[in-house]
Parts: C-alpha cells; sequence; structure tokens
C-alpha cells in the first residue's frame, strides 16, 4: 500500500530560501512528520523540523501543509489528495530560523506580560475548595498545547508585523479569560487585557477556533466572554462607579 | 578554535521538564541564580506525555489512603528493590508537593466535595492519582511553567530583568560537565552547550549542576517516548565520574498502539484500565486471570465476577488483574500474542467500550479518544483498541544519596526524576513518576543551592579548565571534518532495532551477548559520523553528538541485563525465569574507569524495622532469604 509522493519543502534560512522538491516513499498510515523524517534520514541530514512527542500532545511541529496551518504530526497522508504535491511551508506569521522552524519568542514574551494565579491570602495548599463544574470552564482553556497555530493565523499578526506590539493574540488573550473563570484567583486582569494586550484587535472571525488542533473554542469559550465583561465593566455606570470609589474591584 | 559565550549562574538544571522545573523552582526560592537547560522549547518536554496522573495518598476518595500504603505499594510494585528511603520520602511528600501545584493555578479534576479527585491505577490499592482526564502531564508542565514565569515577574519588578534569576536556555544541548580538581576535592565546576537554534556554544561556570534529563527510550524500536529520550543525562553523569544503577530494569508499558505503524508505541494511558478497561485476546477471553503471580494471588480477584464487583464495592472485593503492576500485564500481553493469540496487527484487545458510556469515556479519556479518531480511525466508544508492550521508562539510574539526591561520588552534581535510580526498584508503578519528579526536583532545588551556599563558604569554586573547554569544543565540531563518513540516522537505526530485538521485555544470554558486539561495532563506526550542512538548526549533526550517549547508555542495560540471573520486574530472563531471594539484595552499578564501562554488585540498603512492619511476614518471606527474615524478626523484638 505504499506509494510514492512528492513533497515541496521550503528550505532556507531568515528571508532566504525557496520551495525544494523531494520524492519519497509513503506507507499506509502515516502521517506528514513521518514522511519528512524519512526525507530527512535518507536525503537531507540537516532538513530543520522542529518536534518531539509525535502524538498531538507537545505542539511542537506546527507548520503549513498546502497553506493550511497544522500540526504535522497529525495531518494523516490520506487526508492529503494523492498524486498531488504536498507543500510544507513555516509559520508564516514568525521569523523563519531554518527551513520549517520559526522564532516563536513573540508567544513567550507576550505570556509574560500576564499576571500569574493569584490565589485568596490566607488560603493554604490543601484546604482549595471548588467544584467541577466551576473548574471545567478554566480546564478548557487549559488543554491548549501552545502550538501557537492560532496565534500564526489570527489575522491581527498574520501579515501585520506592526501589530505584533500591541496584540498579543488569541492563545494570551485565552489564558487572561482561564485566570479570569478559575474558581480561586483574586487579580483583575481585564483592563490589561483591553488596554495592554490588545482584545480589542479581535474581531472575532473564528481563525483561530478553526485550526486548533485541541478544538478548544478559543473565539466563542474565551474571547467573546472576555470581550463581554470588559464591555460590562466599561460602559455599565453602576460597575463604573464601584470601581471610581474602589468597592466593586473584583466584581464579574 | 570556535569562539563560545561565558555566563556564569549558582546553579545549573539540564533538562525543563517536571523535575528540572521543580528543582529550578526551589533553587530560585533559596535565592539562587539558575540556568534551566532544556533541548526544547520551554514548556515541551516530555513530561507533557504523562497521561494518567500524579500519585499521592491525599485520601480523597478513600480516607483509608495514607503514605504507608502508598510506601507499601511502590515496594511491591518494585519487588523489593527500590531504595526504600526514596519510596519512604516519595510517599510522605507526595501530597503536599500535588496540593503545592494547586496553589500555584492547577486545575484538578474534582470530588463532589470540592476536593482533588483521584483515580484507580495499576499496582495502587486505593484510588490515588490525581489527574486532569488523561492529560495531567501538560496539567503539571504548564503549572511549573507558569510559576517560573510567575517568579520571573517577581524578579523583573526588583531587577527590570525577567531572567535574573532563571533563565531557560530554549533548545538549547549540554554536550558536557566540566570538573575540577583532584580526589575528594574534585568538583562540578561547568558545563558546556550548544544552541540549537545558531549552533553557538556556552560554557557556564557553576559550582552546582541538576541532571533532570528523564530517559533513555529513544535507543529502542517500539517506544512511547520522544527524540529527546537520549540518556544524555545517564551519560553526562557516567562520564563525569558519577554512576548508575538498575539499568537492566527497563519498563515496557503494557499498552501501546500497535497499528498503524508509523504511530507503533504511542501511549495508551493506564487509565483506560483504571476506568473499567478489560484486555481480551483474539478468543475473546480475559487473559490477565490466567496470569496473576503467586507474590499478589491474595491481592487481586480470581473470577470475572468479582473483579466487576470491586469498581462499585472496592472494600469488599479484590481488585481486576488487569491492574496488576505494568511488569506483569507487559508480559501477559507478550505471551498470548506469542501464543497466537493476538490480534491482527500483533497485540491484544483492550475495550472500555462496554463498560462505559460515549460521552463518559470522551470526558474521561479526551486524548485517547482523539488520538484513535485521528490517527488509526478507531472510535474507542464503540470498538475495542488493540495495543501491545511498548518500551515507557527506565528504572535505573544516576546513583543518589536519598535525601539530598546528590550524584554518588561527584562533588556538586544532583540528579532527580527519571534520570535517577533507586525509588521504583525493579518496575515503577503508574502515577509514581510525576511524584517522583515534584518530590526529588524539589529536594534537588534545596540541597543544590544548600552546596552552593557551603561552596561559597569553603572555597568549592573551582575554575573550568580552559583545556577541557578547548577538547569539548573540537569533539562537538568533529563530525563536520569528516567527509564519507556514515549517516547518524542509519545508526540510531540500527541501535534502536539491536535493543528493541536482542535487549526488549524477554531476554537471554546468547541475544545480550550478540547485543553488546553490535553496541560495539556501533560505537566503533560513529568516530566516522558526517554532517552535512551547517551548525544552524542542523538534526543531523544534533544527532551525531547524542548517539555516543545513546551507545554508552544502552551498553550499561546490555551489561546489567546480562548480568542478573533472575527475573524481575522490568528484566525478565528466559535462561532465569524466576525472581531469586540472593539477587534482591543486589544493585548492580556501573561506572567508566579509565574509560572502560565496568559493572559491579553492591549490597541494598535493608529496609528500617518500622518500615519492614507494615507487611506480613508472609508476604516479605515471597521476597528475602530466611536469613534476612530472621535479623529482621529479631529486630523487630
Amino acid at each position: 500500500m505504499s506509494y510514492t509522493a512528492l513533497f515541496r519543502i521550503w528550505r532556507g534560512d531568515k528571508g532566504e530560501g525557496s520551495l525544494q522538491d523531494y520524492s519519497t516513499q509513503v506507507n499506509e498510515g502515516e502521517v506528514v512528520l513521518d514522511v519528512l523524517h524519512r526525507i530527512q534520514a535518507e536525503q537531507e541530514n540537516d532538513l530543520a523540523i522542529r518536534w518531539n512527542c509525535k502524538a498531538g500532545k507537545c505542539g511542537s511541529c506546527s507548520a503549513e501543509v498546502n497553506g493550511k496551518p497544522r500540526l504535522m504530526c497529525l495531518t494523516r497522508m490520506n487526508s492529503l489528495p494523492e498524486g498531488e504535491p504536498v507543500t510544507i511551508t513555516p509559520l508564516r506569521t514568525f521569523p523563519v530560523i531554518r527551513d520549517l522552524v520559526t522564532d516563536v519568542t513573540y508567544n513567550y514574551v507576550k505570556a509574560r506580560e500576564v499576571p500569574a494565579f493569584r490565589p485568596p491570602e490566607g488560603l493554604k495548599p490543601g484546604e482549595y475548595r471548588m467544584t467541577q463544574e466551576d473548574v471545567s470552564r478554566s480546564q478548557e482553556f487549559r488543554k491548549c498545547i501552545e502550538c501557537f497555530l492560532c496565534q500564526n493565523t489570527c489575522h491581527a499578526v498574520r501579515d501585520h508585523e506592526e501589530n505584533k506590539k500591541y496584540f498579543a493574540g488569541p492563545r494570551v488573550l485565552m489564558r487572561v479569560t482561564e485566570l479570569d473563570m478559575h474558581p480561586l484567583d483574586t487579580l483583575d486582569r481585564q483592563e490589561l487585557a483591553q488596554e495592554e494586550l490588545g482584545l480589542g484587535y479581535c474581531n472575532i472571525t473564528k481563525c483561530c477556533t478553526q485550526v486548533c488542533p485541541e478544538h478548544i473554542k478559543i473565539t466563542d469559550n474565551a474571547l467573546i466572554p472576555l470581550k463581554e465583561r470588559v464591555a460590562d465593566r466599561k460602559y455599565d455606570p453602576l460597575l463604573w462607579l464601584g470601581s471610581k470609589i474602589k468597592v466593586r474591584k473584583d466584581a464579574d | 578554535m570556535s569562539d563560545y559565550v561565558k555566563l556564569s549562574y549558582d546553579v545549573v538544571v539540564i533538562g525543563a521538564g517536571g523535575a528540572g522545573l521543580r528543582a529550578a523552582i526551589s533553587a530560585r526560592e533559596a535565592g539562587k541564580t539558575v540556568a534551566v537547560m532544556s533541548k526544547s522549547l520551554f514548556g515541551k518536554a516530555h513530561t507533557v506525555m504523562a497521561e494518567g496522573g500524579i500519585a499521592a495518598s491525599m485520601a480523597n476518595v478513600n480516607p483509608k489512603d495514607n503514605w504507608q500504603v502508598h510506601f507499601r505499594d511502590t515496594m511491591r510494585g518494585g519487588k523489593f528493590l527500590n531504595n526504600y528511603r526514596m519510596a519512604e520520602l516519595h510517599a510522605k511528600e507526595a501530597p503536599d508537593c500535588v496540593w503545592e501545584l494547586e496553589s500555584w493555578g492547577a486545575l484538578f479534576d474534582r470530588t463532589k466535595d470540592g476536593r482533588i479527585s483521584q483515580r484507580n491505577f495499576g499496582g495502587h490499592e486505593y484510588p490515588r492519582l490525581a489527574h486532569v482526564g488523561d492529560r495531567t502531564g501538560l496539567e503539571m508542565i504548564r503549572t511549573l511553567q507558569q510559576k517560573v514565569v510567575a517568579l520571573q515577574q517577581q524578579d523583573f519588578k526588583a531587577t527590570g530583568d525577567y531572567e535574573s534569576g532563571i533563565r531557560v536556555f530554549a533548545e538549547c544541548t549540554v554536550t558536557k560537565i566540566f570538573m575540577t580538581g583532584e580526589g575528594d576535592n574534585r568538583r562540578v565546576s561547568g558545563v558546556l552547550a550548544y544552541w540549537r537554534t545558531t549552533g553557538e556554544f556556552i560554557v557556564i561556570e557553576t559550582s552546582a549542576v541538576v541532571i533532570a534529563t528523564g530517559g533513555i527510550g529513544k535507543s529502542f524500536k517500539v517506544t512511547s517516548n520522544s527524540w529527546e529520550y537520549t540518556g544524555d543525562g545517564h551519560a553526562l553523569a557516567l562520564e563525569c565520574g558519577g554512576s548508575l544503577i538498575n539499568m537492566e530494569f527497563v519498563q515496557f508499558h503494557p499498552t501501546g498502539m500497535v497499528w498503524p505503524p508509523s504511530v507503533r508505541g504511542l501511549l495508551v494511558t493506564e487509565s483506560v484500565r483504571g476506568d473499567g478497561g478489560v484486555l481480551t485476546n483474539s478468543e475473546g477471553r480475559r487473559f490477565m486471570f490466567d496470569y496473576i503471580p503467586e507474590v499478589f494471588k491474595s491481592q487481586y480477584a480470581d473470577t470475572e465476577e468479582e473483579a466487576d464487583r470491586w469498581y462499585t464495592d472496592p472494600d469488599n472485593n479484590k481488585r481486576p488483574p488487569e491492574l496488576l503492576p505494568r511488569d506483569e500485564v507487559a508480559r501477559a500481553i507478550n505471551a498470548e500474542v506469542k501464543a497466537g493469540r493476538g490480534s491482527p496487527h500483533g497485540g491484544v484487545y483492550l475495550d472500555v467500550s462496554k463498560r462505559l458510556a460515549p460521552d463518559v469515556i470522551k470526558a474521561k479519556l479526551p486524548s485517547m479518544w482523539h488520538q484513535f479518531k485521528e490517527l488509526a480511525d478507531v472510535d474507542i466508544t464503540q470498538e475495542p483498541m488493540e495495543v501491545g508492550p511498548t518500551c515507557h521508562y527506565v528504572m535505573g539510574g544516576v546513583e543518589v544519596d536519598p535525601d539530598t539526591t546528590a550524584a554518588v561520588g561527584v562533588n556538586g552534581l544532583f540528579c532527580a526524576g527519571e534520570a535517577a535510580g533507586g525509588l521504583h526498584g525493579s518496575n515503577r508503578l503508574g502515577g509514581n513518576s510525576l511524584s517522583d519528579l515534584l518530590v526529588f526536583g524539589r529536594r534537588a532545588g534545596i540541597y543544590a543551592a544548600e552546596y552552593v551556599d557551603a561552596a561559597a563558604t569553603k572555597g568549592w569554586r573551582p575554575a573550568i579548565n580552559e583545556n577541557d573547554v578547548t577538547d569539548a569544543l573540537e569533539w562537538a565540531l568533529k563530525p563536520f571534518t569528516m567527509t564519507g563518513g556514515e549517516n547518524p540516522y542509519t545508526i540510531q537505526h540500527e541501535l534502536q532495532e539491536v535493543m528493541n530485538d536482542l535487549v526488549g521485555i524477554i531476554r537471554t544470554e546468547h541475544e545480550m551477548t550478540l547485543a553488546l558486539k553490535s553496541i560495539e561495532d556501533l560505537t566503533m563506526r560513529i568516530a566516522f559520523l558526517n554532517t552535512t550542512g551547517g551548525r544552524s538548526y542542523n538534526p543531523g549533526w544534533n544527532l551525531a553528538l547524542d548517539l555516543p550517549k545513546q551507545l554508552l547508555v544502552s551498553k550499561c542495560i546490555a551489561l546489567a541485563a546480562l548480568t542478573r540471573q533472575e527475573s524481575r520486574g522490568g528484566h525478565t530472563r528466559d535462561d532465569f525465569p524466576m525472581m531469586d531471594p540472593y539477587w534482591r539484595k543486589v544493585n548492580l552499578v556501573c561506572t567508566v574507569d579509565d574509560g572502560e564501562l565496568v559493572v559491579e554488585k553492591k549490597s541494598l540498603v535493608s529496609m528500617t524495622n518500622d518500615l519492614q512492619t507494615l507487611f506480613d511476614e508472609v508476604e516479605l518471606g515471597k521476597y528475602m532469604t530466611a536469613a534476612e527474615l530472621d535479623t529482621a524478626g529479631q529486630g523487630q523484638k
């Protein structure tokens, strides 16, 4: 059940590079990453690929397969049209280091700007009590494997390098919602999300949700609720007054 | 000669998985500057692959649980070859370590009264594993990653520099630990590493190094382990004068995927069995009832009826044999397949669809549902999975002091997690790995920091010998100077075949002798490895530097396995099929002496009397010699 496939792989570093053709065997049940590994082992030992678990759990092998942002370890060869070349290019939104490997520092820098979980003072480890219903909401977002496909796909920064300074991207904003919905977190990050992390840049086109390999409903469950909370805060006169006289600081 | 950048940190942690990050956190909290060296991006370490949970006797689900029961289960699982003190510390400290994760933001699944939920697992007497569906490892690595970031935020407030306290060197591989001095005064002085992104070198001066590099599974063909698992820490420790123990004990997880071929070995979590999944052969028989060994007869059900009742009434029924320790289940599956009762692709069937409703399966085992759906076109809510053994974990590792994690024989070296040996004895229980990372990662950071303080007052911060740096750089760049040499991938594939076929789940003297010969040949051939391309993100070159470590550690495994003439835990000899009380008292210790690998016997330290009283004499009689029991009995009087 093997066949020979043509792979067009982007090779090069920094700005310089081009698609190069490789012809190789494909076996039953294989994913794109298997085929790249075969090319690497047999033809091009220095072909740069970033990967770890090959099981869809670590989020390392993100790239664009025929122009679609995907995890290469979860892209079955039989999901691609047989007989047509398979084009593999690096993530477009991040600078290329070499071949299919990009510099994803942007995502780590933005993540560092979100203040960490802050439990109530005096609550000792072992004393935490939360219901399953209450943790489930944030648990959905903690399924995130940080593959950065959402960050790569979001049109606010894809092809808009200038926006990166002002916009932290869906993954990072989802982290804000995750903490906001954590039953025991005490810190308010809503203003930060709006003013510093660029929540307003998101215009809910759901591109991020479409590419998420964990099937997290990023837009519906994380970004829209965050926008609603921020809007409530900003435009509800009672909350506005409360925040000014500091009696409702932790209001939802 | 090549340039390098020189840096200085109080503590260098090699590895950014659970143990490494936990060590970095406690070293930083003790006021030390810490460099964390990671072969991958931050947050991608192999810990993310852990699925089932963290074992800790919090007694949230069954109030009878406590550290003594956890200790007893761990010793039984390891067939009493464990370092008892490590098992004791591990069982005592695991609950606090889990609660600490919660205080850093981890969100575990809950019980009805709002506590951390705990699930059943092989070899654990009570439901004990804190979990988040079947992605517990991801929750743990992310929580630790976010705790590191929280500390960096504190440091930023204080100094204006996020990386002033902890710096994570992502995609940066350590190739050498430098030692300086002679005799008792020979001490760690630094490390050499290269950035995978650029190929540039850095030398870090330090007085304390923590090895937290994980395991060795990438030397086996069928494995659940990622490319990173090349035994780096094991080899680094050997090369700088440390010793490895228990290397013959390799855990083959009973349930890896067997089809399609490209995912062969990929892990199928033990939670499937913990939550009610049963194993059957091609004849539809629940064969595990035929494989309950004598030592476990009193704890496991004899009939399917009793096993089924256990799920709802664990106090009055014995456990199903699907929940025997991993070594037993892996051997049983292997035997069924060999006897011609396997599934079409050479495994057996694991079925959870008959016991749990589809929506429950998707809630409790979401990753498994996706994994089978996306990679094998199998819907596990409707049909059984095909599974078979896969190389998963090495019980052996760096010989350490149980309390401080200090590596035996190397001043300034510490080790925690899978890279350390002793805690799990001859076989690790599921769930005991994540707790191991936390308990001993924490200790490694604390005691490394303590060593740094002692080093400061006692003048134990020797300079790195410049000649050593020059030699190490020359070695690392050698593959670029070769022309017409061998392809490193070819060598790695051959090693994986050798280890899988000849030093795998069932071993014989003849096959291991052949394996050692093959490893010798491969070791000769890696002197002539060829590297194409440049130094920037060049996986071929990186592999050429990993291979000598893989070969050295593989040799330890084969040599120790050849020496141990009995079957116990993760070491099964076809030619010595029985467990032998004589060998229970023996650790096999690997060291490198004058460039030669040596294996020596060393007596195991006996359990203290108060711990021994946790077991009844009949059970101990199955493991210990009459003389040992006599001594213990006298001690108890």
